[in-house]
């Protein structure tokens, strides 16, 4: 199998300086390999570091020590190592994240907020308009909300312009903060059956989803993690959906 | 992933007042089409920084180096002459007080106009249609070309400051606290202006800002400075989000979370 991230040695601590400089030690020796294709659901109560792994993925939290290798273009980068330059082009081309919340200036319409990653891969305006068009028909966004800012929107729709953003330009990896947390079931089901398809057609997920939303799909693995003494152990058990 | 050569090196800048520290052995790299934000307190040397690296105010030391569309410039060492050539035709400034920025006595035309005209333009008709089509880009009425800037709203005398500094198509373009004293409507509205206008022309932009979430919104990477000295740099999530240093954790956490 072709991975596409490998974690080796992962930790991280937060030392916060406002709080009587305590330090809180969040993961501890993590590994995790995500090969094409799979989708792997983080497990573990509240607290336990799943948001944070993620986060660390990504690049958005800085590791304390270990290595992140994603695989980009041909070549491999390190997440932890690499310059500021080099992580933003990991996410432009290799990197989707959709966050638990969506984050824009008040006044761009959905339609924009959803084309503007292809944009930034120099897709043409038209090409990238009719591509969104389509992934916000599959979420089912109602079209009269489309020339409108999100910010006036419910949490469910917010929701759906956040992952049409992050699916719209297929990532060959993806990580997923709770995307189904505040939808109804009938969308729920929609935004599986997305997460589904771009997991089919070879990319590497790594998920988190309290509300069990996809756990009735073909999930490759589940990690679970637990809070331990402010350390994280971690293991990677089978496929066995309880 | 091949690496463009970088618009602006900074190295060991440092500028003095008497004994007092504006700036002190600041490090940085600007690339092409990237936002780099610069955040901190009042008096932290922001401006100071912002002043030295866009050729207005002579560093008590260290180097900021150009490279300009004829090659690698020294700021600072170059005769004065092409320093001025420079910030005519490849380096804007927006200041904060737009009124600092415009010509207050003139025409809202002319302020679009002249900059062209000081870059060898004397052609009248091509001069207006410019003007004209600037202010319809920065979404400010056509037929108020031949109003006085002194008519217009805080917000309108920003984004003519905006359409004067980028009709001559500079390269990089410092922008020093460009929405702050205008309210949030109108901040919003000047926020994704200046997001669009940057991809558009792939305008290098130096951002002082103390808005922690202007910076978000439009900086790719942040500089935080503090008594005059960097003590933080990263891309802007990461600073924001995952702060390592005592004063950028106070700081982020002193903001009102909506």
């Amino acid at each position: 199998m072709d991975w596409m991230v490998r974690v080796e040695q992962l930790s991280k601590e937060f030392t916060l300086h406002t709080q009587g400089g305590i330090h809180l030690r969040v993961l501890e020796g993590f590994d995790l390999t995500v090969g094409a294709g799979e989708l792997v659901l983080l497990r573990g109560p509240s607290g336990a570091g799943k948001s944070t792994l993620l986060r660390l993925l990504y690049g958005n939290y800085r590791a304390k020590g270990g290595a992140i290798w994603v695989r980009h273009g041909g070549h491999l980068v390190d997440m932890v190592s690499a310059g500021p330059q080099l992580v933003l082009d990991v996410r432009r081309r290799t990197m989707g994240y959709v966050s638990q919340f969506l984050r824009v200036i008040p006044r761009v319409p959905a339609l924009r907020i959803v084309m503007e990653p292809l944009r930034a891969l120099g897709v043409a305006e038209e090409e990238a308009r009719q591509k969104a068009a389509r992934l916000l028909d599959q979420l089912r966004v109602p079209e009269r909300l489309w020339g409108l800012s999100p910010t006036t929107f419910s949490g469910g729709e917010q929701q759906r312009i956040n992952l049409a953003r992050s699916f719209i330009a297929t990532p060959p990896v993806m990580l997923l903060d709770e995307p189904t947390a505040s939808l109804d079931p009938v969308n729920r089901q929609l935004v599986v059956d997305l997460i589904n398809q771009t997991r089919q057609a070879g990319a590497a997920m790594v998920a988190i989803a309290h509300d069990g939303a996809l756990l009735d799909t073909p999930v490759t693995r589940i990690v679970e993690m637990h809070s331990y003494q402010g350390a994280i152990v971690a293991n990677d058990l089978p496929q066995s959906c309880p | 992933m091949q690496a463009p050569s970088p618009i602006l090196e900074v190295t060991g800048l440092t500028r003095y007042y008497g004994r007092r520290v504006g700036c002190e052995a600041v490090q940085f790299t600007l690339w092409p089409g990237e936002v780099l934000g610069i955040v901190g307190e009042s008096g932290s040397g922001k401006t100071t920084l912002l002043n030295c690296v866009s050729g207005r105010l002579e560093p008590s030391g260290g180097t900021v180096l150009y490279h300009s569309r004829w090659g690698l410039v020294d700021l600072y060492q170059t005769p004065e002459a092409n320093r001025r050539l420079l910030m005519r035709t490849e380096i804007g400034l927006v200041r904060q007080s737009a009124r600092e920025g415009l010509r207050m006595r003139v025409s809202a035309g002319a302020n679009i106009g002249e900059n062209l005209m000081a870059n060898g333009q004397r052609c009248y008709g091509r001069i207006r249609e410019q003007a004209l089509s600037w202010l319809e880009r920065v979404e400010i009425d056509p037929e108020r070309i031949d109003d006085l800037p002194t008519s217009f709203s805080g917000g309108m005398l920003q984004r003519l400051q905006i359409a004067r500094n980028l009709v001559t198509q500079p390269r990089i373009v410092f922008m020093d606290e460009p929405t702050s004293g205008l309210d949030v409507s109108v901040q919003a509205k000047l926020l994704d202006l200046l997001r669009c206008l940057v991809s558009e022309l792939d305008l290098s932009v130096v951002l002082v800002t103390h808005d922690l979430a202007v910076a978000r919104l439009l900086a790719n990477r942040l500089l935080v400075m503090r008594r005059g000295q960097v003590i933080e740099s990263g891309l802007t999530d990461q600073v924001l989000d995952d702060p390592q240093h005592p004063y950028t954790q106070l700081l982020v956490s002193s903001i009102l979370q909506n």
